[in-house]
């Protein structure tokens, strides 16, 4: 928008004239909404032009200690249209002392929990949300970790790489200089042994917000039962509360941030190459497709980059094989989830096996893969590896997908305990912003690859798999449906990969990435994975926000189990599958 | 038919069962405890049981596996073990979790640096297996290892490691590396052939 004519032409501009304004920051794209006016703005985009789909909501602190900067909070939203195409960037600015915003809650409620996300770390209030509480962090923390005027516990300095490792080079472990108990800031007059926390009340009460009627049940008292967080079928430490009238759900809520280690706030202090490692960290199962979008997210920036073709195959690839070993996985545990102890499972992580075994020879690792670089891929596929990828992608995959398919695709016991269980509409997967397999599983075909494709993928042949019920079921078989169709895109991958360099010029341990913003998004195995990122121009990353699929997937759980019995919230969760690695962060 | 769906999938099952005794007949002790045995589990027409039985078994590691760096040095004719390390302090700006210390010594005379590490501290528990420090030196003095048992009671003791537990010989490095050792031998032979030319011209 640097164009002065293209600004007045703008339509949305020409739109809203009173109170919206193209961003003109350098590296900036998008709309800076007035807060008091975001309802109304979101409301016409929304309805008006067709952007349905509430893709991520964050904020970014833009904080400066200078005298005469401006300090203020944004709150940045990227909406898509569930028919596909780009992004609409929109985001509003408040001040520091008074974060309040509007809540989009009622508009998609997809931003429940990214809102209470917002809240936690950063502090924006939003306005008329009927929940907001903390998220990841435990009620009773003091202090919003993401802004930054915050330190952690084992703070040691603003920026990496740290001062003292060279040439000094004085040896110490943080942990020494600020020992346990000195390193926690206490809110006033705290005292822990005589702490109650309210986090459970607030829990318990928030359940009571979500209705749920039937007339046909005879009157009994609810009772609250809490699944977790220590639950095998959990994956992870994650609890959920659930309200029940005898056996069925009338409420239920998600509790999360065991695992939570604000891995945002980590890569703000790293360096642009540091955060590449951290990623694999983040869905430990499928760490090529973190690579992919983190990778992708800093290339939008620097427009001097670009991937050679071999690498773009590489690519395309890893992240396949990954998405088959993820939903491999995912498979095998929603049956164990069930009761199938163990056998579905193992056959299932058998080929997982043998993909990991492909991952080691070529990255090094079986599942911290740390394989993508900007511009590239950090080594080459061997012939021998591409040789496995071959004898997988033609012979073994297919065969043994044929065998998990006719185990257990009929199975009359899977057929009864997934058919009709956490029915998800596909306007509700909309709203819920829910991603990936549980909004294609809801008869939406909407695929990243796809719809806003990025990469190489336009010129695969391959199909959106698309199920229509919106039940376990047809997330189960969504799954080996997108197997299939994943061997596919392999087959012509591994055929059609050209010779050639596998990085764009040299790899750099000091990456120069211009200022700016950047959302990158891949169809990662779970779901849209998207990294929000923000450069000032310097060594490291300002803002770095992911938009993690398990997260965001969870916020239709209570849709999902309304009404259900108890026992069904297993299978439910075992179908969205989420990795805690990623819901936490 | 009700039920056929489940004894389709017992068929499956059962095959898996009986497959497994086939194979093992047919390959008799050979499939177990041999590295032929091992490399057959692992590939991809293998049936039958997978499992390796660790420890008594071990998986052979890739070449590029990466577990944990190493300093290389280089033995001279005369004994001395030479560092290839220049302490540039690159590994320790590029490592994530800043686990890498070094110490850089100045001449004593002149006050400049001299070109080797006089300390190098890694801190093996914050270590992330990256392999940055690896793929971004300059001169090949730190690698990557393939030894992954390394655990010891107190981590706190034994986890920081200093220069002369990190150190490794060249001979180590291109038995568990030959291929990129192979490349890397070959650069460095180049460079100083160069090296030695330009000094026999000047």
């Amino acid at each position: 928008m640097t164009d002065e004519v293209q600004v007045l032409d703008d339509p949305i501009v020409a739109r809203f004239p009173d109170y919206v304004r193209a961003d003109d920051r350098n590296g900036f794209e998008g709309y800076i909404v007035a807060g008091e006016h975001l309802l109304a703005f979101a409301q016409a985009v929304r309805d008006e032009m067709g952007y349905d789909f509430l893709s991520s909501l964050t904020a970014v602190d833009y904080f400066s200690e200078d005298e005469g900067a401006e300090s203020f909070f944004e709150v940045v939203y990227h909406v898509y249209k569930s028919t596909g195409g780009g992004a609409l960037v929109f985001s509003v600015q408040v001040p520091r002392e008074t974060p309040v915003v509007p809540s989009l809650y009622h508009l998609f409620p997809g931003a429940d929990f990214q809102e209470r996300e917002a809240w936690d770390l950063m502090g924006i209030q939003f306005e008329g949300h009927p929940n907001l509480k903390r998220i990841l962090m435990w009620e009773g923390f003091e202090g919003h970790p993401l802004r930054k005027d915050w330190q952690e516990a084992y703070y040691e300095e603003e920026l990496k790489p740290f001062g003292n490792r060279w040439p000094g080079g004085e040896v110490y472990r943080i942990e020494d200089k600020r020992p346990f108990g000195k390193n926690v800031d206490y809110p006033a007059g705290f005292d822990p042994m005589q702490w109650q926390s309210e986090a459970e009340k607030a829990v318990y009460d928030s359940l009571s917000k979500s209705q749920y009627e039937d007339d046909d049940r005879l009157e009994t008292d609810e009772i609250v039962v809490n699944l977790g967080p220590q639950h095998p079928s959990t994956h992870g430490v994650f609890r959920v509360v659930v309200r029940l009238d005898g056996e069925t759900i009338t409420g239920l809520e998600p509790v999360m941030g065991y695992l939570h280690r604000n891995h945002e706030k980590i890569g703000e202090r790293n360096t642009f190459i540091m955060n590449i490692p951290f990623t694999d960290r983040l869905d430990y199962l499928s760490s090529m497709s973190n690579n992919f979008g983190y990778a992708l997210a800093v290339e939008k920036l620097m427009p001097r980059v670009s991937v050679p073709e071999r690498a773009e195959y590489i690519r395309v690839i890893m992240a396949e094989l990954t998405r088959i070993s993820n939903h491999l996985w995912a498979i095998g545990f929603l049956l164990n989830d069930m009761g199938a102890f163990f056998t579905p499972s193992l056959y299932a992580i058998e080929e997982r096996e043998l993909i990991l075994d492909l991952f080691e020879a070529v990255a090094g690792s079986r599942m911290m893969c740390n394989y993508f670089r900007f511009g590239g891929v950090s080594r080459d596929l061997s012939e021998d590896a591409l040789q496995l990828a071959r004898s997988l992608a033609y012979d073994r995959l297919p065969r043994k997908i044929g065998e998990l398919d006719s185990y257990l695709t009929n199975n009359e016991i899977v057929r009864t305990r997934c058919e009709g269980v956490g029915v998800l509409t596909p306007e509700e997967a909309i709203a819920y912003s829910a991603a990936g397999p549980i909004l294609r599983a809801s008869g939406v075909p909407y695929d990243v690859r796809r719809a806003d494709p990025y990469s190489i993928y336009d010129r695969f042949d391959f199909d959106v798999a698309v199920r229509y019920h919106g039940d376990v079921y047809d997330r189960y078989l969504i799954r080996l449906d997108e197997i299939y169709q994943s061997i596919r895109i392999l087959q012509q991958a591994v055929k059609d990969i050209p010779e050639g360099p596998f990085m764009g010029g040299r790899s750099q341990y000091q990456v120069r990435v211009p200022a700016g913003e950047s959302y990158g998004r891949v169809e990662g195995p779970k779901g849209e994975l998207g990294f929000y990122i923000v450069s000032n121009g310097k060594a490291n990353p300002w803002r770095y926000h992911i938009r993690a699929p398990s997260f965001i997937n969870l916020t239709a759980m209570e849709k999902m189990c309304l009404g259900q019995k108890v026992a069904d919230v297993v299978v439910v969760l075992g179908s969205i599958d989420i990795v805690l690695g990623e819901t936490d962060r | 038919m009700y039920g056929k769906g489940i004894w389709d999938g017992l068929k499956v099952t059962l095959r898996h069962f009986v497959q497994s005794y086939i194979d093992d007949l047919r390959w008799g002790k050979k499939r177990y405890y041999t590295e032929e045995g091992v490399a057959h589990r692992r590939s991809t027409d293998t049936a039958g049981i997978f499992t390796v039985q660790y420890p008594e078994e071990k998986l052979p590691v890739p070449e590029e596996f990466r577990f944990l760096p190493f300093l290389v040095y280089e033995e001279l004719e005369d004994g001395t073990q030479q560092d290839l390390c220049t302490s540039c302090g690159i590994c320790a700006k590029v490592c994530p979790p800043q686990c890498i210390w070094i110490v850089q010594v100045n001449d004593p005379e002149t006050g400049r640096p001299v070109p080797e590490p006089e300390e190098f501290f890694i801190d093996m528990d914050i270590c992330m297996n990256c392999g940055f420090c690896a793929e971004f030196c300059p001169f090949d003095a730190i690698k990557m290892d393939h030894d992954y048992e390394m655990s010891v009671y107190k981590r706190h003791d034994k986890n920081i490691f200093n220069k002369a537990k990190l150190s490794k010989s060249l001979t180590y490095y291109a038995s568990i590396r030959p291929k990129n050792f192979a490349v890397e031998d070959a650069i460095r032979k180049e460079k100083a052939a160069k090296k030695a030319a330009r000094q026999r011209g000047s």
